[in-house]
């Protein structure tokens, strides 16, 4: 068990490291400059704005004196197209509205999701799971930048509870998170269901049917711990998803996250705000595949044995 | 030798002939299958005949903007007085073509890729595997949009090129340099799950008597990978293929809906979403329409997909 832990921790470092050097390599392949967007800079100006921001190296030179800096001071340098403010700020700033947003969607997507397929799989083949499948693949195919605009129309234009847009009552979290929350509770709803029906279906199962043992006793005890392994191996991914998703619900909410950012720093080539924000993003996402994993193997006695 | 075989003998049903007969018992694929070609139709062959119709979609008529459903204009006129039908059949275009092609190229990448780390095995084949490993664990969206902003500048270099030295068409260099990078970026990460399928496939093909009797018939290793292993497990291929090019469409539209995409004076399905988002609030038919005509096509794709798995796959089809 320690093993599989280390190894995998060692796997997401080396993942991360991988993802930031490429971030870094990719963005400054990518022609003109951070200072001015859609203009060429005359070469004394950049230079001057190349030793200011501690550009003028190579990009060897550049890529050490970054991590150096990251590593031990936890500064992560200036952004160079919102000038004056420091990357840090930037984060710490953005950071806690999208780490709020995400948690509500996650939550939603898990209180819609995991009961429907739990559901759908106990009343097999009846209205209830058709109609919750039926909502699954329409969580699927009608994806953000789909159901946010229609939301924004249908439920806030005429309503005084909810805005349109913006991030100033506490009611404003709720149509972002909903748009957010729904397309992952769409796949946890069919991956509980496809769980559930595997494990409703062996031995063990019709063994404590036949003693007699109730419905919500067998769920509680037998069958959801092992029915709900496939979607705890989707939480991963599903944390992905509701970051990368935030940067189209941010936008179409106007939410001051950080998924706006990044769009912004990907338009304007904004060199350190990119780093730092594809190292925050690696780091959360492989934080997150390895907590599922080691979850995994405490839930699963065969994999908790292995070795 | 037989004194004399029964003869009534059934018929033997092929693989593909069974699988055929079972797709068509699911309404559900079947529909699916019908709203696709109904919607290829309608972009590929309805769109030219209304260019030829003479209804431009770039032609601008401020007089008629935002014109309601007519004779002239079925679905009305945009925020420029163009056709919005047209404009919609035309961005279906590229956002069809984008995901079929980006599938072409994952599916050619994956098989040959998994099919070599597979048939080779061992240390390599881990190796190779690994590498897949470590790319499907970073964030596809991520990583397209980096890979994009590289690709784009370099793109439109090469169509300068083709336009200024070679002569080729301004008009369709244009259109395909700005279609190239989303499609690049697409393709250069998207092969790597049905890497993975084709590999387990493979290796487990491997060890099959077949493959062992071909080899000792002395038939190349190229010959007996492509033209004996994959042919074999063209079933999970082709309902992965089937999946994947729903999820494309849904990948260009993100990423052009962020404005990371297509981008003007092209138009996508995902553009004219962003668009239509523009103009939620006086004119909700310019984010509906196409709305509607794009989910339409994500639920046909995935309907058909998973009707194809049952269809081919029997024992993995869900219940």
């Amino acid at each position: 068990m320690l093993r599989i832990v280390f190894h995998r921790l060692l796997q997401t470092l080396v993942v991360v490291f991988a993802l930031v050097s490429f971030t870094f390599v990719a963005v400054r392949l990518v022609p003109g400059n951070p200072f001015v967007s859609d203009k060429a800079l005359p070469e004394h100006l950049k230079a001057t704005a190349e030793k200011t921001f501690g550009l003028d190296g190579t990009w060897g030179e550049q890529y050490v004196i970054w991590w150096r800096s990251v590593l031990t001071k936890g500064d992560f340098g200036p952004s160079t197209s919102l000038f004056g403010r420091s990357v840090n700020e930037i984060i710490v700033q953005s950071f806690p509205t999208s780490l709020l947003l995400g948690l509500v969607a996650m939550t939603i997507a898990l209180l819609i999701g995991i009961p429907s397929g739990v559901l759908a799989a106990l009343r097999k083949n009846s209205m209830i799971d058709y109609g919750s499948m039926v909502f699954a693949m329409a969580g699927i195919c009608i994806p953000g930048f789909v159901l946010g605009p229609l939301l924004q129309l249908w439920l806030a234009r005429n309503s005084t509870f909810f805005n349109v847009a913006g991030w100033e009552s506490p009611a404003d979290i709720l149509l972002p998170a909903i748009t957010l929350g729904v397309g992952v509770a769409a796949y946890v709803a069919r991956l509980t269901r496809g769980g559930m029906l595997d494990i409703l279906s062996q031995d063990f199962i019709r063994t404590a049917r036949a003693k007699g043992v109730p419905t919500f006793t067998i769920l509680r005890r037998h069958a959801l711990r092992p029915a709900l392994l496939p979607t705890v191996t989707f939480l991963g991914p599903a944390f992905a998803a509701i970051i990368t998703g935030s940067f189209v619900v941010e936008t179409i909410f106007m939410v001051p996250g950080m998924g706006q950012h990044f769009v912004t720093a990907v338009t304007s080539k904004d060199y350190f705000l990119l780093q730092a924000m594809v190292l925050f993003y690696g780091l959360l996402i492989g934080g997150a595949n390895f907590l599922v994993d080691v979850a995994q193997a405490a839930m699963n006695p065969r994999l908790r044995d292995a070795n | 030798m037989p004194a004399s075989l029964p003869t009534n003998l059934e018929k033997g049903t092929s693989l593909w002939k069974d699988a055929w007969h079972r797709l068509f018992q699911n309404k559900l694929a079947v529909l699916g299958l019908f709203t696709v070609l109904f919607i290829f139709a309608a972009c590929f062959i309805g769109g030219p005949v209304m260019h030829g119709m003479d209804i431009d979609p770039n032609k601008q008529n401020l007089a008629n903007k935002f014109a309601g459903p007519s004779g002239d204009h079925l679905l009305g006129t945009d925020q420029l007085g163009r056709d919005f039908l047209l404009r919609i059949l035309d961005g279906g275009q590229i956002s069809l073509l984008i995901a079929l092609l980006a599938t072409l190229a994952t599916v050619t990448i994956g098989i040959i890729y998994g099919g070599i780390a597979g048939y080779v095995g061992g240390r390599l084949g881990n190796t190779m595997m690994r590498i897949v490993d470590g790319l499907l664990a970073m964030p596809f969206l991520i990583v397209v949009i980096l890979f994009r902003e590289i690709t784009k500048p370099r793109i439109e270099l090469i169509g300068q090129f083709l336009i200024d030295e070679w002569e080729w068409n301004r008009d369709l260099v244009l259109r395909f340099s700005n279609i190239l990078p989303l499609l690049v970026a697409i393709a250069a990460f998207g092969w790597l799950t049905m890497a993975r399928i084709v590999r387990t496939q493979t290796a487990s093909l491997a060890q099959q008597e077949f493959v062992e009797a071909a080899r000792s018939l002395g038939i190349s290793h190229t010959r007996i990978l492509f033209r004996h292993i994959v042919p074999n497990m063209l079933g999970p291929i082709i309902i992965y293929a089937t999946l994947t090019i729903p999820s494309f469409i849904l990948y260009e539209a993100t990423l052009s809906f962020l404005g990371l995409g297509i981008e003007p004076p092209n138009s996508s399905w995902g553009t004219l979403i962003k668009e239509g988002a523009n103009y939620l609030e006086t004119k909700t038919a310019m984010i509906l329409f196409p709305s509607i005509i794009f989910s339409l096509t994500l639920f046909a794709f995935n309907f058909l997909g998973d009707g194809l798995r049952d269809a081919l796959d029997p024992k993995a089809a869900k219940d």
